[in-house]
């Protein structure tokens, strides 16, 4: 074999990658436990601390120009999986090697202060993902024009409503022209007029730069945004092949040739 | 080495990079603190941010850490001054100053064993290096710091102090207990995310220190005192001591001593080795943690 030379970017590789999760319980999570332990021998080395293995086995490449679809039932590991190709988590055992600039959007409430204004926020958001000031005053007018919350963003960002921070939100990520592009569910509380706003506006992002992965329940949106899925169950992967496919053996049924259907009947 | 992963549903061979720095490696850990720097515009944001934060809407706005620092340092120092017996115009400003340090050294100190807790959520959902937030809070305290500073400008200027080119060693020294929020965060951050009774344990610790440390006294009442002058060098064994004397000498003109200068930065140094060996093996296991 010989030794490959740095991967491409955007890349993310994911060999045989595990992750667990200790579980801390008042007791264990305390120094008490660890200290009075080792002091009395043998008796509290019993008393490992429980683990949950969230991910297991994850072996996975994506290369530029992969948009994948994450599905699979509520705890089935979807979240910690996005969170490890963010490089959040660092893998417990295997590896996991992520070139390119990330951007997740995944939880809308973190990252954003309610007390300040939408503008700043905005801002703030723009240098947690890696931009400079310069870059993001750049941009800001391209923003507030694509999220239409118009003079909304000199108020502070408490007196929003959810889908007004997914605008927000998906206004910023879609904006800085990211390379990997995550994204957890909940963006699904925006309305539909702009949904298709947002859905053209990562089309095209993805087109040009590179890996999006998309974590949803809707089939609509994911046979939109996405070509290959993973399938992802109790922490390991199912399936991983063309989405048509794999939401044919998830769904048990055929559940985008019958949105194709009904899209053609419209 | 190169492994190839045979990818069954497209296909395709793809190769897995095998190469990488694992996640406790000494490049990663520099590589946090030297990412976490680069980010420098953020944290400084995020900094004034807070400031801004705690007095917004409120009319005299961050004017209110000079106001409320100069009550504390006027009423303790007319207190003490009157209670010793000492002169004022030299005892006030000793307390006043002496509280100034205080609060950056126990604001690192307290705030940093909580610095990745109170941050549970950006550290779980936006990707960023963990001394993003250590650079965060010791900037944040050196702005409370300067704040404060105003009071030291004003006490100069009703108790004139014999100020000359020491003054300017200020600076190093305030550079030096800058570092040493550093590495005091990053430990006890890290160790108590794992094990939450840690900021508690510092929370007493440290409200036991500032008794220990002569701010509301003075070491020079304890040493002109015979029967307890022999004691009064005991102070020296409080690391704390030594901080406190190399920023307030020079503001306050007094001269020099290097004996304080050389154990500040032996702490420094013994301190920041073990806070890189700290991050370096749990740097990665902070996101597990909180």
């Amino acid at each position: 074999m010989n030794s490959p030379g740095p991967a491409p970017v955007p890349s993310i590789d994911l060999d045989a990658a595990c992750v667990d999760f200790p579980i801390f319980d008042a007791k264990t999570r305390s120094l008490k436990k660890s200290v009075l332990g080792r002091a009395g021998g043998r008796i509290g080395t019993e008393s490992k601390v429980p683990i949950i293995e969230a991910l297991r086995d994850i072996t996975v490449s994506l290369r530029k120009g992969d948009r994948v679809a994450l599905v699979g039932h509520n705890g089935a590991g979807k979240t910690t999986l996005l969170r490890l190709m963010s490089g959040i988590y660092e893998p417990t055992r295997g590896r996991a090697a992520v070139r390119g600039k990330v951007a997740p959007v995944f939880d809308l409430a973190v990252g954003m202060d309610p007390e300040i204004s939408g503008l700043e926020n905005i801002l703030i958001r723009g240098l947690f993902l890696g931009m400079t000031k310069k870059q993001m005053a750049t941009r800001i007018d391209d923003i507030a024009a694509f999220t239409e919350l118009g003079d909304y963003l000199e108020m502070p960002l408490r007196t929003y409503s959810t889908g007004m921070r997914v605008r927000l939100a998906l206004g910023v990520v879609t904006s800085i022209d990211p390379e990997i592009l995550l994204l957890d569910e909940g963006i699904g509380a925006v309305d539909s007029e702009f949904l298709a706003k947002a859905r053209d506006r990562l089309n095209e992002l993805v087109e040009r730069s590179g890996i999006l992965v998309f974590a949803s329940h809707s089939d609509e949106f994911l046979a939109d945004l996405c070509d290959t899925a993973i399938w992802m169950e109790h922490g390991t992967i199912k399936e991983y092949g063309p989405l048509r496919e794999v939401l044919h053996h998830y769904k048990g049924r055929d559940v985008l040739a019958e949105h194709y259907a009904h899209r053609e009947a419209r | 080495m190169a492994v190839t992963v045979d990818d069954s549903s497209t296909g395709r061979a793809r190769p897995v990079i095998a190469d990488a720095p694992g996640s406790r490696s000494w490049s990663r850990a520099f590589g946090d603190l030297s990412q976490g720097w680069k980010q420098r515009a953020l944290w400084g944001h995020l900094g004034w941010q807070d400031i801004k934060q705690r007095y917004r809407r409120s009319v005299l706005g961050p004017l209110w850490i000079s106001i409320s620092m100069g009550v504390i340092a006027l009423g303790l120092g007319l207190l003490y001054s009157v209670l010793f017996g000492l002169p004022i115009e030299t005892f006030l400003p000793h307390v006043a100053v002496g509280l100034l340090i205080w609060n950056f050294v126990s604001g690192c100190t307290l705030e940093g064993s909580e610095v990745f807790i109170a941050n549970e959520g950006l550290i779980k959902f936006l990707p960023a290096p963990l001394s993003l937030h250590v650079y965060r809070l010791v900037w944040r305290q050196t702005l409370f710091f300067l704040h404060n500073l105003v009071i030291w400008a004003v006490l100069m200027i009703v108790f004139p102090h014999p100020l000359g080119w020491s003054l300017l060693l200020a600076i190093p020294a305030f550079l030096l207990l800058m570092l040493n929020g550093g590495w005091i965060a990053i430990l006890s951050g890290i160790l108590a995310t794992r094990f939450r009774d840690i900021p508690p344990i510092i929370a007493s610790v440290v409200q036991l220190v500032f008794y220990m440390t002569p701010i509301v006294w003075s070491v020079d009442i304890l040493s002109a005192n015979a029967a307890v002058a022999e004691r009064a060098r005991l102070v020296e064994l409080n690391p704390v001591f030594h901080f406190v004397e190399i920023l307030r000498r020079p503001l306050l003109g007094e001269p020099t001593i290097w004996r304080f200068w050389a154990v500040v930065g032996v702490i420094t140094v013994v301190g920041w080795i073990v806070g890189m060996l700290c991050l370096r093996n749990y740097r990665a296991r902070v996101a597990y943690w909180v």
